[in-house]
């Protein structure tokens, strides 16, 4: 893969702040559900920290029909909670600059809100091109609705109903390499002539198309439709079958997302006149976060935000950054497609309890027409965690199925590869070489106990070896992902002192035994603990005292039995350092793949005593 | 969250309605503020563009792409009939075996391709009509794109729904709103009617209502099973789900309306009431429910009086929904799911619940006498 395969620094709005005398800075997200406000104040000391924050229910839809209102109450929310005025603007917007004790120096939003950026991509060959342009649109921010390619087994009248039908905010249109196929890029430009597609938003307007294909190809695709559809070229995003240049299409959607949906979303285009930025999209602000820690620590990360409606999940392998969006696996809105897709046993079997397939059916639609309930009793807090956990593993393996390498290429083969039968388009996601995940969303960062955070996660993912535990601490990483563009000293200062929670380490040997059979030992702040097949057991390892969020350090020394491996070989030992966290050491004999009992009165006595080793309350 | 508004369904006697009646794309109002309408009469037309059929020529023919201009009989806006001759070849010494292509389809010549060899025709377009669905006045007109259709009369939401827009008469067909609709409540003479029961209905009743010919069924709750078994044997697709809940579009032959929620719950008295007040009266009712972007619930709607009103009347009720002391409330989540009662206190602080979850809370008296605190999100405000 080239490294035009790396889309670093997705799209960022291009600023010119003095950041020099920055002394405040608000922040908000509208989320599908909530829109979370944050206010960032440089201290004495002169390093920024986060002070209060506040959070509304987002108002995008009826009956105020207005992005704004939410915005404001989340602001209000932060002035009564920090008693500095901060909404004395015209028509009440933040009052920027600071003033004494009102207004704030800065002000920045993210967005998802509305459905986000929906987006359909084509390509000429399904698992080439069209695979690219979905990488371009999924690392812009966007949700994919269709995708379309010549073999993606449809018949034309399919493609072109389809098409009017979703009604996308913008269209992607890839294929052929440079000096290749024409035919088929213009075959595709008379199917959008056929299908005369309209945007989602603005009636009357005219949907915008990005062509990143075949640029051969251009003029004679452009003669077809530049007249029925706001037409713009950018480079070829698969200008020969080894090389892949996503960066120019991202940019091109960033920027026609600005001025084409966003300006026809409800309240939006006020919602930017407040802004010192442009808005960004919420999942393109966290990418760049996730970029920014695999970067600074050089090290493979994973994140994932689970909101109400997507599941957006991040990774950095090797450098390369992917991004995949699950447009339908959510918490509220979305929660009966996790049931559907998921299946209720596989959601029933996290649960420490009994229940009736049809009270948890019912249970679960109610929660998806009245998306902003809390759970108040036990039972169903850990009913929804049950579905996060399936909602985690689920778009996690469509992330699989994406950041994978560029298939269709010729793979060079030499003596040492010769009888190597790997394909090409392989995954990049590796588990045991995955060094941290990073938590964030409502069900992950408002866990009432973060042991259950870093249980979601060990369930969903099932990390190997050993793997850094973080999460999200209130939900923040939208709007410092903004931030970074403008103030990246700020992004980071707050980032690292107040936004990452270390929960631990996890240390996960690879292969399955009987239970009870031995299955690792270590040798921890001079004690040997053997932990037997099967358990989970919990070391403790905090956090440095005086240090604000600093994780403590420990040298450990790990021996796998025979027959596991703990990323150095079955059976061969290791001896690393590990970070601590709110949760510690968390040594999981589980196996992997992760082995529950089938039964249902052992699964629950294996899940109880499981919770029981992280200290998570069953009632 | 602090800001403490959760706008309940509306439940209301008397209200003013005000129905969006918007083309898909645009076209031509048909109506003018002030005029009086009827839910059939239609108040914007458009036409949508008909499908461009692909006919690719050259690959039918046996020619090479940059040979179809010649062969072609056609040129671009001519009108086409199915079986005319749109290309020809010449053949041998313009005499033998020449080839002719007839079209499969009717429409006007809008794509000639030189370099796919691709003819396009596009077919006729298909009249796209807006009826006013709710009997009522014309309160503004969005140019090119649609209407305000605004009455006076009775609202009811409820919570979740299958089914399109339809028109029939209210008929009570249960003792009250705790039983049970059941297959045999439904009977012939029902159909065309909007029947409304009590707590839940069940799958056999589905199936009975579509059989009788019922329009519409309104009540408390439905079991998830039962409606999604019902929909996938109506729709003729095994498995079949509502996903995330984006409903409306159901090709089945009556429309649903739960007001609680799903499972086998009471009917709140009160709109059970009001739904026995409007009995025999035509209503227009629609089970299209959006949970997600643009929220659509569904909805009840019975226009009262002459339901003339002058254009640019205000909205009566105020919708801004802040929960104080006194104010109705109804329970949407466990442990008290569906329970009514009135808001006792409003502790600014944050408490810890059961679940260990630190939210903003209420106070409340529930209707059985209980006092309880539950989560500030827990409650929707009961409105109309």
């Amino acid at each position: 893969m080239s490294d035009n395969a790396h889309p670093h620094a997705s799209t960022e709005p291009e600023q010119a702040i003095d950041t020099s005398n920055i002394r405040s800075i608000l922040a908000t997200d509208c989320g599908s559900t909530t829109t979370k406000a944050i206010l960032i104040v440089r201290q004495p000391d002169g390093t920024y920290r986060l002070t209060v924050r506040g959070e509304a229910p987002t108002t995008v839809e009826a009956p105020f029909d207005d992005v704004t209102v939410g915005v404001v109450n989340a602001v209000r929310e932060i002035e009564e909670l920090s008693g500095r005025t901060i909404l004395t603007g015209v028509d009440g917007r933040p009052n920027t600059p600071e003033n004494g004790n009102e207004g704030v120096d800065l002000y920045l939003s993210t967005s998802s809100a509305g459905g986000g950026l929906q987006m359909s991509v084509a390509g000429v060959v399904k698992a080439m091109s069209a695979e690219s342009a979905q990488r371009a649109a999924l690392g812009a921010g966007a949700i994919i609705i269709d995708v379309i390619a010549v073999d993606d087994g449809r018949k034309e009248f399919q493609r072109v109903e389809r098409l009017r039908q979703l009604r996308p905010d913008m269209i992607l249109m890839s294929g052929g390499t440079d000096g290749g196929t024409v035919n088929h890029l213009v075959e595709m430009a008379e199917m959008l002539v056929s299908a005369d597609p309209k945007p989602r938003l603005g009636i009357g307007l005219n949907l915008p198309v990005i062509y990143a294909g075949n640029k051969d190809a251009y003029p004679r695709v452009a003669e077809l439709i530049e007249d029925r559809v706001a037409l713009r070229q950018v480079a070829n995003l698969r200008p020969t079958m080894e090389n892949e240049n996503l960066l120019p299409a991202r940019e091109a959607i960033h920027e026609l997302f600005l001025e084409h949906v966003m300006q026809q979303a409800p309240g939006y285009s006020k919602l930017s006149g407040w802004t010192s930025a442009g808005i960004m999209s919420t999942p393109n602000a966290v990418g760049k976060i996730m970029q920014t820690i695999a970067e600074q620590r050089k090290i493979n990360v994973l994140g994932v935000d689970i909101g109400g409606a997507t599941t957006d999940v991040f990774s950095v392998f090797r450098g390369i950054f992917n991004r995949t969006v699950s447009a339908n696996l959510g918490m509220s809105y979305s929660i009966c497609n996790v049931l559907t897709e998921a299946k209720v046993e596989n959601i029933k079997r996290w649960l420490p309890f009994a229940v009736s397939e049809a009270d948890l059916r019912n249970q679960l639609r109610n929660k998806m027409i009245r998306p902003t309930t809390i759970p108040q009793r036990m039972m169903d807090l850990q009913i929804e965690q049950a579905v996060c956990r399936e909602a985690l593993r689920l778009a996690f393996d469509h992330h699989k199925s994406l950041a994978r390498g560029l298939t269709g290429t010729a793979t060079e083969k030499n003596v040492g590869n010769i009888f190597d039968q790997k394909s090409t388009g392989q995954t990049l996601v590796d588990m045991m070489s995955l060094d941290m995940v990073v938590g964030s969303g409502g069900v992950l960062s408002h866990a009432p106990r973060r042991d259950q955070s870093a249980m979601m996660m060990m369930d969903a993912y099932q990390p190997e070896g050993f793997t850094l535990l973080t999460v999200d601490s209130i939900f923040m990483m939208p709007q410092l992902g903004i931030l970074s563009t403008v103030h990246p000293e700020a992004a980071t200062q707050v980032f690292e002192r107040d936004c990452l929670i270390y929960l631990g380490t996890c240390i996960a040997p690879v292969g399955v035994a009987k239970d009870g059979d031995p299955c690792i030992t270590v040798q921890f702040k001079g004690e040997t603990h053997a932990v037997p097949f099967g358990s989970i057991k919990v070391l403790p390892l905090g956090f440095k005292v005086g240090e604000d969020g600093e994780p403590e350090t420990a040298d450990i020394t790990v021996t796998p039995a025979r027959g596991f491996d703990v990323g150095a070989g079955k059976g061969k030992e290791v001896s690393t350092t590990v970070h601590g966290g709110v949760t510690g050491v968390i040594i999981d004999a589980r196996g992997r793949p992760l082995q529950i009992p089938t039964e249902d009165g052992q699964r629950i006595t294996k899940l109880k005593a499981w919770l029981n080793a992280l200290n998570i309350p069953l009632e | 969250m602090g800001t403490a508004y959760t706008p309940g369904l509306k439940v209301s006697a008397r209200t003013t309605i005000e129905k969006l009646r918007r083309l898909p794309l645009k076209g031509k109002v048909l109506v003018n503020v002030g005029d009086v309408v009827t839910p059939g009469t239609v108040v914007a037309r458009t036409e949508l563009p008909g499908v461009m059929q692909t006919v690719k020529l050259a690959e039918r023919m046996g020619i090479e792409p940059n040979e179809v201009a010649a062969a072609l009989r056609v040129k671009l806006g001519d009108s086409v009939a199915v079986g005319d001759v749109i290309a020809e070849t010449k053949g041998l010494f313009g005499k033998f075996f020449r080839a002719e292509f007839k079209s499969p389809v009717a429409g006007k010549v809008e794509l000639i391709s030189n370099t796919t060899g691709h003819l396009g025709i596009r077919q006729a377009p298909t009249p796209v009509e807006k009826d006013a669905y709710i009997r009522g006045t014309i309160s503004k007109v969005i140019p090119e794109e649609g209407v305000v259709v605004s009455c006076q009369g009775a609202l009811v939401q409820g919570i979740f729904g299958v089914g399109g827009e339809r028109l029939g008469e209210i008929v009570i067909i249960t003792a009250g709103p705790e039983e049970a609709i059941t297959d045999s409540h439904l009977r012939p003479e029902h159909k065309g009617k909007v029947v409304v029961g009590g707590s839940n209905v069940s799958a056999s009743a589905l199936r009975k209502a579509a059989s009788v010919g019922v329009i519409g069924i309104v009540c408390g709750g439905v079991v998830d099973r039962d409606l999604m078994d019902y929909l996938a044997e109506a729709l003729n697709q095994p498995g079949f789900d509502i996903g995330v809940a984006i409903t409306g579009q159901e090709p089945i032959p009556f429309s649903l309306l739960i007001t609680e929620g799903f499972g086998t719950i009471t009917m709140a008295a009160r709109t059970f009431a009001l739904l026995k007040s409007l009995e025999g009266q035509v209503a227009s009712i629609n089970g299209a429910t959006q949970i997600r972007a643009g929220v659509i619930r569904p909805e009840v709607i019975v226009p009262q009086g002459d339901t003339i009103l002058s254009a640019g009347t205000d909205k009566s009720d105020d919708e801004s929904g802040q929960l104080a002391a006194g104010t109705p409330i109804r329970v949407i989540r466990e442990p008290y799911f569906g329970i009514l009662g009135e808001v006792t206190g409003l502790p600014s602080e944050l408490v810890q619940v059961d679940s260990e979850t630190m939210v903003r809370v209420l106070e409340a008296k529930l209707q059985d006498g209980r006092t309880v605190v539950v989560p500030r999100a827990n409650v929707e405000i009961i409105v109309g």
